[in-house]
């Protein structure tokens, strides 16, 4: 059942040194604050699974957090590469993660696998694609039905996810709207699930098909407002785009990235992220 | 006729090759730029789908992203990534996939995973995101980039989306049951699959464009068609719906969100 609690607690009884973890998020509701929050209490060796590692696993990589990368999209969405993740695999800075990659397809069937308790994923995909000489975890598998020949994955079941959302009502039950992602299925697939918020609100007012997380599948609440910058939540403020592009600049270099690390978030705490949209707020 | 750059040329031709009964998975960047403008000329009920999502959007400026708010706040609806992966690409709705691609080669093949080794590569590049099963799941796809000796090669280092493999029937050998790459709009040419070895083939050079500048760019042999058409000027309404655009994009880009603020 979720708790309400700080992030910095939620985030230090949730993640471990070594932990499998999903910060998740497909462009829309990227946890930036959380992954900050991580980054702030130094973790270790950790398998960061996520389908667009983009702004926030640079700057894990570029930490030294990471021991394994599971990804299908390495990239600056629309800016291009991801300069700290580029020194760590090219030139082995500050570590050489090992990589798991995958295509959009095979990471969403694989989480949805995950959600759905089963241990692999099943879809026709890989045909001629590289990927499946270079990964080892791409399979296939023989419908028993048609003798057609499918690609099988595993499932990915992270020990922690984590996760942005809009709202959440008292109860701890939240709601996500607009480009949803594959943030439900993180949630379910993972042992336990980290939510941050922009608010907390009496009622969630939703229409009865929405995406909503009851509490019961969550395991802490913490409320973040701009949490998700330079990402964006829609229908609160948008997206950063000058930060991605902005972004391309400090991760250059080492010395910029850490230094930009050092003023923006070892120093900082999740308070500054509500400053950060300010300009970004949607005026009625 | 006012003056044109290669690069306009580029996105208008490649807009002429969609329709209004289209079915569009639209990648970021030039593929994006063409595909609205042909919603916003000759095509207006076409249906774009982004991989956020997003179906049948309509932005007013070209998304950054593949996730912009923008696609969503203009959607028929918008559904959540399994779902778009699931349903409407592998579930076989999607009648044309259009994509960039970094390294390319004579049969369509894309690279966009690494230069050199993958284990140890020259350059990481970002992957291939949903273009492994866009290349086998649409119904045809359609290609548009500048030309280069570096993006147009003989042989490409990783295959991150299958096109027509080594030529022939190397799709269906594959048991892959759609056309593949059926297209290729570049900066100075229009290129078609040859009927038999499915290598691109210049059918169309754009304005003032000659074979030779084609093969200067070019790092393979290039053949040409039989009969070598030009492709047609850019017109007045075409420009100014790309310029206008542009301009509105960059806009948007620049400033935090002041565009979008409602």
């Amino acid at each position: 059942m979720a708790s309400f609690m700080s992030l910095r607690d939620a985030v230090s009884q949730n993640l471990k040194d070594g932990n499998a973890a999903a910060f998740e998020g497909f462009t829309h509701l990227i946890p930036h604050a959380a992954a900050h929050e991580a980054i702030r209490q130094g973790f270790k060796d950790l398998t960061l699974i996520r389908m667009t590692p983009d702004l926030v696993y640079d700057q894990m990589v570029g930490m030294g957090m990471a021991r394994k990368l599971v990804f299908s999209y390495i990239g600056n969405p629309g800016v291009g590469l991801l300069r700290r993740a580029r020194d760590a695999i090219e030139n082995g800075w500050p570590n050489r993660p090992e990589i798991e990659e995958h295509s959009h397809s095979g990471m969403a069937n694989a989480y949805e696998a995950g959600a759905a308790g089963l241990p692999c994923a099943i879809f026709r995909g890989y045909k001629g694609a590289g990927l499946a000489q270079v990964n080892a975890n791409i399979k296939s598998v023989t419908c028993p039905f048609t003798g057609e020949e499918l690609a099988a994955i595993p499932s990915v079941r992270p020990d922690v996810s984590f996760i942005h959302a809009q709202k959440a009502d008292r109860k701890g039950n939240v709601l996500i709207e607009g480009i949803i992602g594959i943030q439900k299925e993180a949630v379910l697939a993972a042992r336990r699930a980290v939510v941050t918020v922009e608010e907390i609100v009496d009622d969630l007012d939703a229409h009865p098909n929405l995406c909503v997380l009851p509490a019961w599948t969550i395991d802490a609440i913490a409320v973040v407002p701009g949490g998700a910058h330079p990402s964006y939540t829609h229908g609160y403020y948008v997206r950063d785009n000058a930060a991605y592009l902005e972004w391309d600049r400090i991760a250059a270099e080492r010395d910029t990235f850490l230094t930009w690390m050092k003023e923006n978030v070892l120093d900082a705490g999740p308070e500054v992220f509500a400053g950060r949209v300010g300009k970004l707020r949607r005026t009625s | 006729m006012s003056d044109f750059t290669s690069d306009e040329m580029m996105t208008i031709a490649a807009s002429r090759a969609l329709g209004n009964s289209d079915v569009c998975f639209v990648g970021i960047g030039a593929p994006s730029a063409a595909c609205n403008v042909a919603r916003l000329t000759h095509a207006p009920d076409i249906t774009l789908i982004y991989e956020s999502g997003t179906i049948g959007t309509a932005p007013d400026v070209l998304p950054l992203s593949i996730g912009d708010g923008e696609l969503c706040d203009t959607a028929v609806t918008t559904v959540s990534v399994p779902e778009m992966f699931r349903y409407w690409l592998m579930g076989g709705r999607i009648t044309i996939g259009f994509l960039g691609a970094a390294q390319l080669d004579k049969f369509g093949n894309i690279n966009t995973t690494v230069i050199g080794d993958y284990a140890h590569p020259k350059t990481r590049l970002p992957g291939g995101g949903g273009a492994p099963e866009i290349a086998s799941s649409c119904g045809e796809i359609y290609i548009t980039m500048k030309q280069s000796l570096r993006g147009m090669v003989e042989k490409i280092d990783f295959f991150t989306s299958f096109g027509h493999g080594e030529g022939g029937d190397h799709r269906q050998r594959l048991g892959i049951t759609t056309k593949g790459p059926t297209l290729l709009i570049t900066d100075l040419a229009v290129w078609k699959p040859d009927r038999h070895t499915k290598e691109f083939t210049v059918v169309s050079l754009h304005p003032g464009v000659t074979r030779d500048q084609v093969q200067a760019n070019c790092g393979w042999q290039v053949k040409f068609a039989e009969t070598l058409e030009e492709t047609p000027a850019p017109t007045e309404t075409e420009l100014k719906t790309l310029r206008d655009l542009k301009a509105r994009t960059d806009a948007a880009h620049r400033g935090p969100g002041t565009d979008q603020a409602a």
